[in-house]
């Protein structure tokens, strides 16, 4: 039967079963063999190699995808660009268009206009109080810590700082009362929609809606608040493009708020680098000691090899091939866990994914290839000194 | 008999013993450095977090409103009530004046600038810029160099020399603001009138706020101008503060004595702000929202960032730890047999090996721990230039950490050679 080898076949019939089997040479053979027949070594050599490769991924991921993350939650700071107009004038009516056509249209961009009107009370001439007219919609996008209790939905409401609320509308509870305020000798009616609570200077002050604002005191808005995205550098190109477009504006950063992300950001970077190379050098440490563990373990193999002739850099050869092909593998299977694992902490931690980079995925199977093939010459280098015989008699 | 073997072990077989130590010893290090840092990250990143300012204000209880407008103050200059400046030190006895970094008290004057018909209304806010106070024992520095670390002094026309700078708090120079400067056509070392005072400007102070058209001066040389003395407007506070949680945004009149103790105890915003109320008669301390409400979040995020790659790093360490123990132990299968054939039992080999990885554990351990704390301390140096301490009490941890990894990456390897035949072994057919 010819389904049953060994003894029972011929040595022409040998001879013919390998001439139709697959041409692979011995070299890919010993290959395979030697990792079929240990399978349990080879497993946990393999399994080191995917790990470390799967910690380093994900800490390079990390390292990258972590500062546009933390970027992000600066912008919560508010604006780090402000576009004034020069003195008492207001910004051209295209400014915002113009604005938000530089800077795209994911970036927030809020208008503001300033006028100090009057509260009429009765026949006296009535405390001065800033009125700042803005885009609600915008204005609550950008500036995330404002504490408003209700934000103005219907026309002629008015969104009341905590101190200015004290001045124009004392009775407190949700039905505060409607207030009159002069500006130039026009009046306005006004109801409190809501309170608005920052510790800063907005307390003072009451906010309308800008078409309204404008209707009433006829003043366009002189300020623009921009929250622009990036690194510092890209803030600064966006500087730059609006002080060209917008010559009659004064374009500047918001050094508070651009200096304080860039020193946390710097800090934070500083540290992540330090930790995601301690952490990739101590699982490279784990796959040096796994791997050169396994090959000394496979001395026997060398010295048979040995003995049987084989060359110097054969073997070498060998061992390398061995050591390259573990590390291969393990890079590709480790690349994709460590992904995952970068996208479950961008979960965890950042409530968005981590975007897989896979411009990594060269230097995570280079430092692999690396590691792997100085594990495997570094004991094949003590082992060439023995003499194969010694190691073939146990000692 | 037992001492003996483990003895001769360690002699006899110095270089592997070496090499298995040495990977503990890494990997305690990285793990020992990785917690220290992820513990003490949180408080270096609030401190950094105090270049975006103060986050708290305190002002008169009974102040009128602030009609400021593009950095120029419309307020009638003795309208509105003040603070005094003699209560300002009692900060330092709050009792979370450790988390207090710094304070700047703020009184805007608004003056004319120049004559004739040249004149402009212009503020000048008069400050701390590194006064020197004192609160009981306690002597300290505080000042908007400290709370306002982006403001910057140059000489104006962008050249930069030793004589123009911070002016003295207790002197007659002023810093003028960039655009006003640019305005009024004045630079460093020029002498400008106010009030019949003839101040010298020592340096061009550029903020990229309102400052930047306002006169900056120090604190008592306002009060003089606006012929009150000790009068503050409002004072900045700048506190390292824990982020925000359920307990925080309690109203502390509702609360029962022992969560008010725990508030009160607890450096949230709210609880500074209260303690800052009780210091400073007639006062109302309120959180700077944009700096207080964000740093919550950006802290919690650096925080939990730190503590999964601890994890990470834990992890690696547990293994190399384990692999390297497993190799030791993998090569000493001959050995095993031999024991096993002169008539140790399973439990006796065990317990040599377990023996071994215990002491490579308590030696690794111990190095490790050193080799760890050295390099948090030269992490926390290069990065935060700032120590970063080892909590005393983590070294009995890290130890038994050591031990537990040392003894979880020895175990599996220790059941099979031990497992193992020992015909086969000594035959030498592994």
């Amino acid at each position: 039967m010819s389904s049953i080898p060994g003894a029972l076949l011929t040595p022409k019939q040998v001879a013919d079963r390998r001439a139709q089997a697959l041409h692979t040479s011995m070299f890919a053979r010993m290959l395979v063999r030697a990792a079929v027949l240990r399978r349990r070594r080879a497993a946990s050599a393999l399994l080191a190699m995917i790990v470390a490769a799967a910690v380093a991924t994900a800490m390079m991921n990390l390292y990258v995808d972590v500062q546009a993350k933390l970027r992000t939650e600066f912008r919560n700071y508010g604006a780090n660009v402000v576009i004034v107009a020069k003195e008492g004038q207001s910004l051209p009516t295209d400014a915002l268009a113009k604005v938000e056509s530089v800077v795209g249209a994911k970036t927030l961009a809020v208008p503001f206009s300033y006028a100090v009107a009057r509260i009429k009370d009765g026949q006296s001439d009535g405390q001065s109080v800033v009125v700042v007219g803005t885009d609600f919609a915008r204005a609550r996008q950008l500036n995330h810590w404002w504490k408003v209790s209700h934000w103005p939905s219907a026309p002629n409401e008015a969104l009341i700082g905590m101190r200015a609320a004290t001045v124009v509308s004392p009775k407190a509870g949700p039905n505060r009362q409607p207030f009159e305020l002069t500006f130039q000798g026009k009046s306005i009616e006004l109801a409190p929609a809501g309170m608005l609570q920052t510790g800063a200077g907005e307390d003072s002050r009451i906010y309308l809606d800008q078409s309204e604002f404008q209707n009433w005191t006829g003043v366009a808005p002189s300020t623009i608040e921009v929250a622009a995205n990036g690194t510092s550098a890209e803030v600064e190109a966006s500087i730059r493009q609006l002080a060209q477009i917008l010559p009659a504006a004064d374009v500047r950063p918001v050094r508070q708020i651009m200096e304080g992300e860039a020193n946390v950001l710097n800090k934070t970077r500083a540290t992540l680098y330090a930790s995601a190379t301690l952490v990739v050098l101590t699982s490279a440490l784990c796959v040096l000691a796994t791997l050169i563990g396994w090959v000394f373990d496979r001395r026997r193999d060398f010295a048979i090899m040995k003995a049987l002739g084989a060359s110097e850099r054969l073997i070498n050869g060998f061992f390398a091939a061995e050591a390259a092909a573990l590390g291969v593998v393990g890079a590709i299977l480790g690349f994709f866990i460590g992904i995952g694992v970068a996208a479950w902490i961008g979960r965890v931690n950042f409530h968005a994914p981590v975007v897989p980079r896979f411009s990594v995925f060269p230097y995570v199977l280079a430092g692999s290839v690396a590691v792997a093939l100085i594990s495997a010459v570094l004991p094949i280098g003590l082992l060439r000194r023995v003499q194969p015989a010694i190691i073939l008699r146990g000692e | 008999m037992f001492p003996r073997i483990v003895y001769e072990s360690f002699r006899r077989q110095a270089r592997r013993k070496l090499l298995a130590g040495i990977a503990i010893t890494l990997g305690v290090a990285v793990a020992t450095a990785m917690i220290a840092v992820a513990t003490d990250i949180g408080d270096k990143i609030n401190r950094e977090l105090r270049s975006y300012g103060a986050n708290l204000v305190v002002t008169p209880q009974e102040d009128t409103l602030d009609v400021e407008v593009g950095g120029i103050n419309l307020k009638p200059p003795s309208d509105g009530a003040f603070l005094n400046e003699s209560d300002l030190p009692k900060i330092r006895g709050t009792f979370w004046h450790h988390n207090i970094v710094g304070f700047s008290p703020m009184l805007p004057v608004t003056v004319k600038l120049g004559s004739g018909s040249g004149a402009r209304d212009v503020t000048l806010l008069g400050t701390y810029f590194n006064k020197a106070l004192s609160f009981g024992k306690d002597d300290f520095t505080t000042g908007v160099r400290i709370t306002d670390p982006w403001w910057k002094v140059s000489c104006g026309d962008g050249k930069e020399s030793p004589k123009c700078g911070w002016p003295a708090d207790d002197s007659q120079d002023v810093l003028l603001g960039e655009r006003l400067a640019a305005k009024v056509n004045q630079k460093a070392g020029d002498t400008i009138e106010i009030a019949g005072h003839r101040l010298t400007i020592a340096g061009i102070i550029s903020t990229g706020g309102a400052e930047d058209d306002q006169i900056v001066a120090p604190l008592a040389l306002a009060q003089q101008i606006l012929g009150k003395p000790g009068a503050v407007r409002r004072v900045y506070v700048s506190a390292m503060t824990k982020p925000p949680d359920a307990l925080s945004v309690r109203d502390p009149k509702t609360m029962t004595p022992e969560v008010y103790d725990r508030w009160y105890c607890s450096p949230y915003v709210e609880s500074i702000a209260y303690q800052l109320q009780e210091v400073i008669p007639h006062s109302h301390a309120e959180q700077i929202r944009q700096v207080a409400q964000n740093e919550g979040t950006v802290l919690s995020r650096i925080k939990g960032l730190m503590l999964l790659i601890t994890f990470a790093a834990l992890f690696a360490s547990a293994l190399a730890v384990s692999a390297a123990m497993a190799t030791a132990i993998y090569e000493r299968r001959v050995e095993v047999g031999l024991m096993k054939a002169l008539g140790a039992g399973n439990l006796a080999v065990s317990a040599i090996f377990f023996a071994e990885a215990l002491l490579l554990a308590l030696v690794g351990g111990i190095a490790g721990f050193s080799a760890g704390a050295l390099l948090a301390r030269q992490i926390g140096r290069s990065i935060f230039n700032s120590q970063i301490s080892i909590e005393p009490v983590l070294f009995p941890i890290i130890i038994a950490i050591a031990v537990f990894v040392t003894f979880a990456g020895s175990a599996a390897a220790i059941r099979r050679a031990v497992k193992f035949d020992p015909v086969f072994a000594l035959r030498g057919e592994g």
